[in-house]
């Protein structure tokens, strides 16, 4: 598993440092629609700049590395917990070689553990494949963004969201509002509705593995997101902030069952930075 | 459609219709500086965020017993990435964190350290914008995010304190800063922008809420 390991090291470097290009691309676009000289078009300068720069030098473009979290799918017969194992030591190896910030904090003692390892850090969700390579998705999750997230239990009067997607847009559209520009926009939003609550949060966190031009497979969630993707953009928050056109690139929706006597809506967001790899390895036969 | 575009007069953070403004500032300087304003920072600031916060806030230790001047300086919101090699402190990332967390704290924190200028991204509450009024400080945005193309902004890591006891990422850092790009948001004549940004989106919401 030491050939694993490198490679996990080399994934966090890619994610780290290298923005992936639909993101890019959707931010160029971005800096085209906003006005010429306005601070929104600034920005996207400044941002397009870092981009570049952190991309050549290997070094990570935000200083916030964020929390990792790890998709994976493994084929029957492999070890969970000998990936698992192997993606602890990758992250300590990272954290020391490219170097991340070491993020990970002790509840009760506040002390941090200098190599973002810890208990359930990072975070690794598993599940079996019946592919033959093991596949890893990792992101890098800012706590900037992370902090804007909203868990919703519908139905909701305060915003006046019933148990169905009107209801949903409008949790969408009050959790972007509230973030304001304190997440680091242009975010991408993700959307999960389902019966329990750690479900939905794992399935809108899913969504954000989705590439920004990626079309719903379901026809409704697809029109769904293009509306609540014009509607957020329609708040006229902007870039960072500075006010403008674009408060979000891309809207994502997943949804499971639900329960008869339950509607969760969770509203995960990624800012701008939304670092993602994925690393697919394949076994010897 | 109604969005709160904030005119200025350059197309890059690089260009000519930025202030220059040098470190430290008087409270003259502060109060010369408007919302709008997009300056480029130079001289010496400090890092400092959660836990340096609330450190000053709960422990109020004495300015001289602060290694570093705060007066007329500023105090940026930042947990960097700082790699240390034999002799010096490289700094490899140095964006902004979200202000917000330390509304709290910030007002006080003016008004004893005599700091000048916060900057952060995001913006700060109304707590902070009488602070600013108050004592003749700034409140400034810079690029959330933009890491690696604002530690080239700093000349010079030249000290930290703390750095034991809060490590890395919370350790109050000392930067010397060339042409740092920032943009002031809130002011001390009671302007946030920020506040008008949130008064227009609020206006679009009650509309996109009304048409289903």
């Amino acid at each position: 598993m030491t050939d694993l390991r490198n490679a996990i090291v080399e994934l966090y470097r890619t994610a780290a440092s290298s923005l992936p290009s639909d993101v890019d691309a959707s931010l160029r676009h971005a800096r085209g629609k906003e006005e010429k000289g306005s601070n929104a078009s600034a920005a996207l300068a400044a941002i397009l700049e870092n981009i570049r720069i952190a991309r050549e030098t290997g070094r990570p473009l935000c200083q916030d590395t964020g929390v990792p979290v790890f998709f994976v799918k493994i084929p029957c017969g492999v070890s969970h917990l000998a990936v698992k194992s192997s993606i602890v030591k990758a992250t300590r190896i990272a954290s020391r070689t490219i170097p991340l910030r070491p993020n990970a904090v002790d509840v009760l003692t506040e002390r941090n553990s200098g190599d973002n390892t810890g208990n359930g850090f990072p975070v690794i969700y598993c599940e079996e494949t019946k592919g033959s390579s093991i596949a890893i998705d990792l992101m890098l999750k800012g706590a900037g963004s992370e902090n804007i997230g909203q868990l919703y239990k519908l139905p909701m009067e305060e915003i006046g969201a019933e148990r169905n997607l009107e209801g949903v847009r409008r949790c969408v559209l009050d959790a972007i509002y509230k973030a304001q520009g304190k997440g680091c926009p242009p975010y991408i939003i993700a959307v999960g509705i389902g019966a329990s609550k750690d479900q939905v949060t794992r399935l809108s966190k899913e969504q954000l593995l989705r590439k920004i031009e990626d079309v719903n497979s379901h026809q409704t969630l697809s029109a769904f997101e293009k509306r609540l993707l014009r509607d957020v953009n329609r708040l006229g928050i902007g870039p960072l902030g500075f006010g403008g056109k674009t408060t979000a690139l891309g809207v994502k929706v997943g949804v499971n069952h639900r329960h008869p006597a339950s509607y969760f809506v969770d509203v995960s967001v990624s800012c701008w930075a939304n670092r993602r790899a994925q690393l697919i390895w394949k076994l010897q036969s | 459609m109604e969005t709160a575009e904030l005119k200025v007069d350059c197309s890059t953070l690089d260009s000519k219709g930025a202030k220059t403004i040098h470190l430290p500032l008087t409270e003259d300087a502060a109060r010369s500086l408007h919302a709008g304003d997009r300056v480029f920072i130079n001289g010496l600031i400090v890092t400092g965020r959660d836990k340096l916060h609330n450190y000053l806030f709960n422990e109020r230790p004495p300015k001289k017993r602060i290694p570093f001047h705060l007066e007329g300086s500023i105090i940026y919101h930042c947990g960097p990435i700082v790699k240390k090699t034999a002799n010096r402190y490289q700094l490899i990332a140095s964006g902004p964190t979200t202000s917000m967390r330390l509304e709290m704290y910030e007002p006080r924190i003016i008004a004893e350290y005599g700091v000048r200028g916060i900057m952060g991204k995001g913006g700060m509450g109304e707590q902070t914008l009488h602070a600013l009024r108050e004592n003749g400080c700034v409140y400034l945005h810079t690029i959330g995010g933009a890491a690696v193309y604002l530690a080239d902004r700093v000349q010079k890591v030249l000290d930290v304190w703390k750095l034991d006891e809060f490590g890395m990422t919370e350790a109050m850092w000392l930067f010397d800063v060339k042409d740092f790009p920032a943009i002031v948001t809130m002011d001390s004549h009671g302007r946030s922008l920020h506040d008008e940004l949130q008064e227009n989106s609020y206006r679009e919401l009650k509309k996109l809420v009304r048409m289903k």
